[in-house]
C-alpha cells in the first residue's frame, strides 16, 4: 500500500505539508443579476440565470446570510455575478466577515482602501479581437488600468479556439502590466460560430499551455496536469461529466453513486433563498464543460486516486497549489 | 488485560473497514499500522471518513458525531474514541 511518504522526498513532502491540511470549503455567490457588459458565451445571461431569482437588495440581509454561510463552514467565499462590483456594500459584507474572491471583468476598480487583500480576478476572453466579438468591447485595456500592478489581482484568461497560436502575445501583455493570469478554456455556451474546439485545437493549446508556463512561469498560474485534464476531459482514465463533476450544490445532489466531491458546496443565487445546480450554467452540457474550477477541483477531491505514483501525486500537488495560490491560501 | 485484546480487536476491525470500504490494495488488518495518520498518509477525506463512520456505527451501535472526524486521525484514535462511546452507553 503505497503512502504519502513512501512516494515523495522531503521537498515534496513539505510542498504536501504545505496544503494537505487548508481543509477549503468554498461556496459561489451571485452578488448580483446585473452587469455592465453583456458578453456572449456568459453563462449566467445565456442560460437566463440572471432572471431565476429576484435580488436581495437589503444589506442587513446579506450580512445575516453571510454569518450562517460562515456557521455553515464556509472559508472560501468566491463571489461571481453579475458584476460583484456593481454592489460594493455587498462584497464588503462578504470580505469583513470571510476570506473572499471576487471575480470581475475589470471595469469598475475594486477601492483597495476597502479592500486591501481581497483576491480579485479579472475576466479575459482573448486578444483585442476576441473581447470585441464576444464581449462588445477591448475590455483589458481598461482593466489592465485599473489594475496594473496590483499584488492581489490576477487575469482569468479564458482561451478560445482562435487564440490558439496566440497567447503569448496576451501573457506578455499581462505580465508587462505586472500581474499574473491564470489560464481556462471557453465552454461556447451561445454555440457562437467559430468558438467550438477541435480535438486537433485542444492538443495544440494543451502543448502551447505547457510552454508558456515553461516561458513565464512568474506569471502564468497553473500547471501541466491540469492542462492536460481541461484538454482532455480525462483524469486517472476517467471522463469528466455529470457522474464525475464535484461543484454539484450539495442539497441539490441526489447522484448515486455519489462521486467525490466539493464538501458543503452551494452556488446561491442573489436572492440568497435559491439554490443553482452547479457551479456554472445549468444548461451546459457537462461531457463538454471546459469550467476550470471545477476541472481543478475534480483533481483535488480526488487526492486518495492520486496516491499512486510519485507522478501522480506531485502532479496533485500542483494543481492544489495552483488552486489555493489563486484563491490566496498560499503566497503567489 | 482483557480490555487490552478488545482494543486490539477494535482496532483490526477497523482496519479491516478501512481497508474494504475503500479498497485498499496491498494490506491487510493485521499489517495496518494503529498510528498511521489516514488524512496525511493515506489521503483519506471527509467523504470516505462518513462512509467508514457510518459501517463502524453499526458495528458497535454508537452514534459518530461528524463534528468530531477531524480527531480521527488514525485506527488507534478511532478505537480509543469507540471505546470511549461503548464505555458511555
Amino acid at each position: 500500500m503505497e503512502t504519502v511518504s513512501s512516494l515523495l522526498d522531503k521537498e515534496w513532502l513539505e510542498r504536501y505539508k504545505r496544503i494537505s491540511r487548508l481543509n477549503i470549503r468554498s461556496s459561489i455567490y451571485d452578488v448580483t443579476n446585473q452587469c455592465n457588459l453583456r458578453c456572449k458565451g456568459c453563462f449566467f445571461f445565456s442560460s437566463d440565470e440572471h432572471k431565476k431569482a429576484v435580488e436581495e437588495n437589503d444589506l442587513n440581509k446579506w450580512e445575516q446570510f453571510i454569518d450562517k454561510e460562515k456557521d455553515r463552514g464556509v472559508n472560501l467565499a468566491i463571489l461571481i455575478g453579475g458584476e460583484p462590483t456593481l454592489h460594493l456594500d455587498r462584497v464588503e459584507a462578504f470580505y469583513k466577515r470571510l476570506p473572499t474572491y471576487c471575480a470581475t471583468n475589470g471595469i469598475i476598480k475594486v477601492p483597495r482602501d476597502r479592500f486591501p487583500d481581497m483576491m480579485v480576478g479579472i475576466s479575459l476572453w482573448g486578444d483585442e479581437e476576441d473581447e470585441k466579438v464576444l464581449r462588445g468591447k477591448n475590455v483589458f485595456a481598461i482593466s489592465s488600468k485599473n489594475y496594473e500592478g496590483d499584488p492581489y489581482t490576477y487575469y482569468l484568461y479564458t482561451i478560445t479556439p482562435k487564440q490558439v497560436g496566440l497567447t503569448e502575445k496576451i501573457i506578455k501583455k499581462i505580465r508587462n502590466v505586472g500581474l499574473k493570469v491564470h489560464l481556462q478554456l471557453l465552454s461556447n455556451d451561445e454555440d457562437v460560430d467559430g468558438f467550438f474546439w477541435s480535438e486537433d485545437q485542444l492538443k495544440d493549446i494543451c502543448s502551447e499551455m505547457d510552454d508558456m508556463l515553461d516561458k513565464y512561469p512568474d506569471t502564468v498560474i497553473s500547471s501541466k496536469y491540469y492542462h492536460k485534464i481541461i484538454t482532455t476531459g480525462e483524469m486517472m482514465g476517467r471522463s469528466f461529466g455529470w457522474k464525475e463533476c464535484p461543484s454539484v450544490t450539495e442539497p441539490l445532489d441526489k447522484r448515486y453513486p455519489q462521486p467525490k466531491r466539493l464538501i458543503h458546496f452551494i452556488r446561491w443565487a442573489s436572492d440568497l433563498k435559491t439554490m443553482h445546480r452547479c457551479c456554472t450554467s445549468e444548461t451546459r452540457d457537462c461531457s463538454t464543460c471546459k469550467d476550470g474550477a471545477a476541472h481543478m477541483s475534480w483533481v483535488m477531491v480526488n487526492k486518495r486516486a492520486h496516491i499512486k505514483t510519485k507522478k501522480d501525486l506531485q502532479n496533485w500537488i500542483e494543481v492544489y497549489e495552483m488552486f489555493a495560490k489563486l484563491y490566496q491560501f498560499i503566497p503567489w | 488485560m482483557a480490555k487490552t485484546i478488545e482494543a486490539k480487536d477494535i482496532m483490526l476491525k477497523i482496519a479491516e473497514i478501512i481497508i474494504s470500504e475503500l479498497k485498499l490494495e496491498d494490506i491487510t488488518a493485521e499489517t495496518f499500522d494503529p498510528d498511521l495518520d489516514l488524512v496525511d498518509e493515506l489521503g483519506i477525506d471527509s467523504m470516505d471518513l462518513t462512509t467508514v463512520a457510518l459501517v463502524l456505527q453499526d458495528e458497535y451501535n454508537i452514534i459518530i458525531d461528524e463534528d468530531d472526524y477531524p480527531t480521527l486521525k488514525t485506527v488507534r484514535l478511532i478505537s480509543d474514541y469507540i471505546q470511549k462511546e461503548l464505555k458511555d452507553k
